[in-house]
């Protein structure tokens, strides 16, 4: 078939690739000199972006649910299913992710290459600790299932978790569902003066509360440096809960882009000031709607318009100490460069991911609007994070230079590639942000080129 | 009977695309499917996955070969199926190919294929079908033809002609066994995003699958003859029929 030119974006919709998304329902013949999956293609950078010229496999229509053992939970599915798909799948019947990023329109494959985490890391940690096997192409063309006890191809499985699609194609994703008392949540929201208080907050929540994060207003600097609202839930108990399933919340699209304008200093601190204010009552509790509380910005498809043409980034890093997290909290305000909430959440115990992102700390996530300094902003708050021990999460990032992504990944990073060399010593699988944080320079392709705004 | 859910359905088609969303629909309300198409492993996934989504039970969703290169096997396959559902209340086929007109141009033998498939051996299994479902007292006769067959145009000069002529077999059905019990359902989606085509750029009002299929399903329900889908290809086509001579030999579309 004919397949024309692309011009693709992640989320953030910058940096543009022209390149070629091949979308088919059968990854395993479509994987062939493929160099790199796209799934939904919500990673906010460049991950989901093959190098330019260079074509990915589409795989989001190869979304089969092959097998499903009610006994036990496991699930066996095609890598191209979404989680909004699953989790309208099995949510009735009792049965859910145990891992639930901020949006449902990932797909498994995606959710195995950044680890995913959520509102639940402190106790369930990533994806990847609850996926059994994965059916994979690998870059040499065999197609083999891994596992973590695997002896026949050692450390591909832990390399892949986290892996950002540079060590094959997930072609089929074994995972264990998570068995639920009731499909409803049970969520308590809490508005919380200054960061030391809600810092406080999410360490005592996190002690009884499966689920635990906050928003916090970072446009406010001073002694309110840091307020915002805390939220915490857990899966509500049948007696608590509506006996009915909840149903599909109706989606709203933005078919235009905003003016990017539209998000000034001005509108955001409106924006900010208003969320906070809203929630009047310093506490609030009730049982809620699944999406309310785990995927609220999914409500607005294409929300990422709302941007405008220029796009935006997500800056987002973990750093283990509290302090730590205060000071590059302080940097972001100062930089002014920040647009809507932060969000704040605490991280557990790191995975077995050979580059998997979260650690034991705090993470802060934000979205910035890109501006012409965005680069550099980007720059001292890793300079920043370096400094605090801390790291960056790939699925977010776009501009992150490669001395810097080697300071905060060190020995790490050193695995990661010796392991990737193991498996794809041409690197034939390869990424826009594998050529800009990984250095590679494959033979036979031109001068790195994207298209910039 | 084709109107209520838990019917048994033949479906010729229903491991991509369009055929998938509207597969998944029937099975999660009730329906039986056996599936037909030409890769016994690729079937073999659907109907796990139909199974699994729909909640029902393992092995109900059965599934025999079928190839609309090889018409015949149609009956052979036709028979698997009647013994595997015991009665067939609605058969479907939304099985077809795609080319551009540019590589159908350079191939005779491409456009044979084309032909072949989507109107002449399509046409022999409508008939097979046909005839089932009358003796059985009559059903549903479900089979995805497309916009492109509304009006000749450039670009699907070939795949067009194939289309037309079998939306104008299907009305001629609808006129002379709907007495019967026979309800002819022509389907003709307009651009809908799917794997067949991911190649091309999707021109305004580009649709979904999910969307086709929700219409599909009521337009069983309601016993029509025919159906535009996605909204507006409806108007769309109206348009474009009403569309002067002149003016389409003008047009590159």
């Amino acid at each position: 078939m004919a397949v024309s030119k692309q011009e693709l974006t992640g989320w953030g919709r910058h940096p543009t690739v022209n390149g070629l998304e091949r979308l088919t329902e059968d990854l395993e013949s479509g994987s062939k000199g493929a160099e790199l999956s796209r799934g939904l293609g919500r990673s906010y950078g460049d991950a989901s972006l093959p190098v330019a010229g260079g074509f990915a496999l589409g795989t989001r229509l190869a979304d089969r649910i092959l097998a499903f053992d009610s006994e036990t939970g496991l699930l066996h599915a095609e890598a191209g299913l979404s989680l909004h798909d699953l989790t309208w799948t099995f949510l009735p019947r009792g049965w859910c992710s145990p891992v639930m990023p901020g949006t449902a329109y990932i797909t498994l494959g995606g959710m195995v290459a950044a680890d995913v985490h959520g509102k639940e890391h402190h106790i369930s940690g990533t994806f990847g600790r609850h996926v059994e096997r994965l059916r994979m192409r690998l870059a040499d063309g065999r197609v083999i299932w891994t596992s973590r006890a695997d002896h026949e191809y050692p450390d591909l499985f832990r390399a892949t978790l986290g892996g950002m699609g540079l060590t094959g194609h997930v072609l089929e994703v074994e995972l264990r569902l998570q068995s639920v008392p009731s499909p409803w949540v049970y969520q308590e929201t809490e508005r919380v003066q200054s960061l030391g208080l809600f810092l406080d907050a999410l360490d005592k929540a996190a002690e009884s509360w499966p689920m635990t994060m906050g928003w916090i207003d970072c446009l406010k600097s001073g002694p309110s440096m840091g307020r915002g609202i805390l939220f915490r839930g857990r899966w509500a108990q049948p007696s608590e809960a509506p006996t009915k399933t909840p149903s599909r919340k109706p989606r709203i699209s933005l078919p235009i882009d905003l003016p990017s304008a539209l998000l000034n200093s001005f509108t955001m601190r409106l924006f900010n000031e208003a969320v906070y204010r809203s929630h009047w009552r310093r506490l609030t509790r009730g049982v809620v709607h699944p999406e309310e509380f785990f995927h609220p910005l999914d409500k607005v498809l294409q929300w990422n318009r709302g941007y405008g043409r220029r796009g935006f980034t997500q800056y987002q890093c973990v750093v283990p100490t509290r302090d730590g997290a205060a000071r590059v909290l302080k940097l972001l305000t100062e930089a002014k460069a920040a647009s809507f909430l932060c969000v704040l959440k605490d991280c557990g115990a790191e995975g077995e991911g050979v580059l998997s992102f979260p650690r034991p700390g705090t993470s802060l996530a934000i979205d910035l609007p890109i501006k012409e300094d965005t680069e550099q902003v980007v720059a001292r708050l890793n300079e920043q994070v370096i400094h605090e021990g801390g790291r960056i999460y790939l699925a977010k990032d776009t501009f992150t230079r490669e001395a810097h992504f080697r300071a905060m990944e060190g020995e790490r990073l050193d695995r990661f590639i010796e392991i990737r060399r193991l498996y794809d010593p041409e690197s034939r699988l390869r990424s826009t942000l594998s050529r800009r944080i990984l250095g590679d320079r494959s033979p036979g392709v031109g001068p790195f080129s994207k298209t910039q705004e | 009977m084709s109107g209520q859910p838990g019917r048994n359905v033949v479906f010729f088609g229903a491991t991509k695309g369009m055929g998938r969303s509207l597969a998944r629909l029937m099975a999660a309300r009730g329906d039986r499917l056996f599936l037909l198409g030409r890769d016994p492993e690729d079937l073999e996934r659907s109907a796990r996955d139909l199974e699994v989504r729909a909640g029902a039970e393992s092995g109900s969703m059965g599934h025999a070969a079928a190839d609309l290169m090889k018409p015949e096997g149609f009956s052979a396959a036709l028979d698997a199926a009647g013994e595997a559902l015991g009665s067939i209340h609605v058969v479907v086929i939304t099985a077809g190919v795609f080319a551009a007109q540019d590589d159908l141009e350079a191939d005779p033998d491409r456009v044979k294929w084309m032909l072949d498939i989507n109107f002449t051996h399509t046409i022999l299994f409508c008939e097979e079908a046909r005839k089932r479902l009358l003796a059985s007292g009559g059903g549903s006769l479900v089979v995805f033809s497309s916009v492109a067959g509304d009006r000749g145009r450039k670009p699907v000069a070939i795949y067009g002609a194939s289309k037309a002529g079998l939306s104008f077999y299907l009305e001629s059905l609808d006129h002379k066994f709907r007495d019967q019990g026979l309800i002819t359902l022509d389907v003709k989606p307009g651009f809908v995003k799917t794997g067949m085509t991911a190649g091309l750029k999707p021109p305004p009002f580009a649709g979904e699958p999910e969307a086709v299929a929700r219409q599909v399903m009521k337009a069983i329900d309601k016993k029509k003859p025919l159906l535009y889908t996605p909204f507006p290809w409806g108007w769309i086509m109206w348009v474009i029929r009403t569309l002067p001579r002149f003016v389409m030999r003008r047009l590159g579309f």
